[in-house]
């Protein structure tokens, strides 16, 4: 990550989770606090015994702790070519300081580090007062911890929801995911089967079945999309040992079942078949990814569409 | 079973979507249809999908499917929705100007033969 490139204008659409992580965490967030500090009185000799007791490779020089410079080994080398281990550590160190703010983004430090080539960069405060030091090996592992607080969140999720049949005690527990589909809404044709889908993952559903129900609801989902006047609603009730789904819809209602529920057979319009849709094979695939499926149609009150998953079989 | 990678270094794809790391994108199975239902029976889990269909409905479908790539043919090209929603999606538009006929013909002989031990 240290050769990434700063995120420019063109590539805004292209942001990944960690880039999005540098604009979200704060340099304070990420930055070391324990940070090992010299007054600008301080020998060089000093300096030199303290660096190699800390192994690290450079100090801030504070005043009251105010920032007023930074002993880097390099500032080090020099004194000891000059022969002047006996000076303050005031006369070597670099006072042309570049700091950040603790409060400003990590992609600010990132930035700091591309222009710059300085290996380490001092944090201060709004009083300019230091409270860290930041080097790119805090920023990985500041992102990493936050991936991975990321990553736990969603097992955590998971795992609520996994023991959410367990938890709840009942005589019949169940979990009612209600959808309204909006007629020739293309646009957003199979988001309410991919919601369905990952909260059967979150329960604890083994992959199959959420992917059998997921197609399921998506036949039933276009088909509220195409076939009907007003759209409709998807209602999945999820039970510890079934998943009932019912696509209902106020008309103009199924002329003949028998009909629709031959393969091949549709009454898409050609404008739909330019589309994907209308193979004929929708409720087909319906029958074939569930255990019961019936259905009820009349010009008078729509279509009501109801289907069933066992889980005990195939659960996990 | 190849990489994406594999199957870009070989034939001769534009890439529509985002940028990723196309070596981790693994191809089990391929699949071909233009008729989404076909599709939702046919298509196996991590294959890709070869189609004449642009529009948006094809994301739905391949997220749905767990599909990681999308070969769109015959120069059929996906608006600008549907290449934000890949993207959302994370699966991988591709575009070619000859037909389903002849990229399924290369994918086979890339080793991508369908032959899933399920089915």
């Amino acid at each position: 990550m240290t050769d990434q490139p700063s995120v420019s204008d063109n590539r805004a659409g292209v942001i990944t989770r960690v880039e999005e992580l540098g604009y979200e965490l704060k340099i304070g967030q990420v930055m070391t606090t324990k940070v090992v500090t010299f007054s600008p009185g301080t020998t060089i000799l000093e300096a030199l015994d303290v660096i190699k007791q800390h192994r690290i490779s450079g100090a801030p020089v504070t005043v009251d702790g105010e920032l007023v410079g930074i002993i880097s080994t390099e500032d080090l080398i020099r004194a000891l070519r000059d022969g002047r281990i006996d000076r303050s550590v005031s006369t070597y160190m670099t006072k042309d300081l570049i700091t950040v703010k603790a409060i400003d983004k990590v992609v600010e430090a990132l930035k700091v580090f591309q222009k710059t080539k300085v290996g380490r960069l001092p944090v201060v405060n709004e009083n300019n007062k230091l409270v860290g030091l930041i080097t790119k090996g805090d920023i990985t592992n500041g992102l990493l911890t936050a991936l991975q607080r990321d990553y736990q969140a969603e097992e955590i999720i998971r795992y609520r929801a996994s023991h959410l049949f367990e938890d709840i005690e009942s005589d019949r527990t169940s979990l009612i995911l209600r959808y309204r589909i909006i007629k020739d809404d293309f646009v957003n044709g199979g988001a309410a089967s991919n919601n369905i889908k990952r909260a059967l993952l979150r329960l604890g559903a083994n992959r199959q079945i959420a992917r059998k129900c997921g197609i399921a609801v998506y036949e039933a989902e276009m088909n509220l999309i195409i076939h009907t006047n007003n759209g409709g609603f998807l209602r999945v009730e999820i039970e510890p040992h079934k998943i009932t789904i019912e696509a209902y819809d106020d008309g103009p209602g199924i002329d003949d079942i028998e009909k629709a529920l031959t393969p091949g057979y549709s009454t898409a319009t050609e404008e739909i078949r330019d589309k994907g849709f209308g193979a004929g094979m929708g409720l087909v695939n319906i029958r074939s990814c569930v255990d019961e499926m019936t259905m009820k149609s009349s010009k008078e009150s729509g279509t009501n569409l109801y289907m069933t998953m066992y889980l005990d079989k195939t659960e996990s | 079973m190849c990489s994406l990678q594999t199957i870009l270094d070989n034939i001769e794809l534009q890439i529509l979507t985002d940028p990723q790391d196309y070596t981790e994108i693994e191809i089990h199975s391929g699949y071909t249809s233009d008729l989404l239902s076909c599709v939702m029976t046919g298509a196996q889990a991590d294959g890709i999908w070869v189609t004449l269909i642009a529009n948006i409905n094809i994301v739905a479908v391949a997220s749905l499917l767990e599909l990681p790539a999308i070969i769109i043919t015959e120069n059929a090209q996906p608006d600008a929705a549907t290449i934000a929603r890949a993207n959302r999606e994370g699966i991988v538009l591709l575009s070619t100007p000859v037909g389903s006929y002849q990229i399924v013909g290369k994918l086979w002989e890339l080793g991508i033969k369908d032959l899933d031990p399920n089915k």
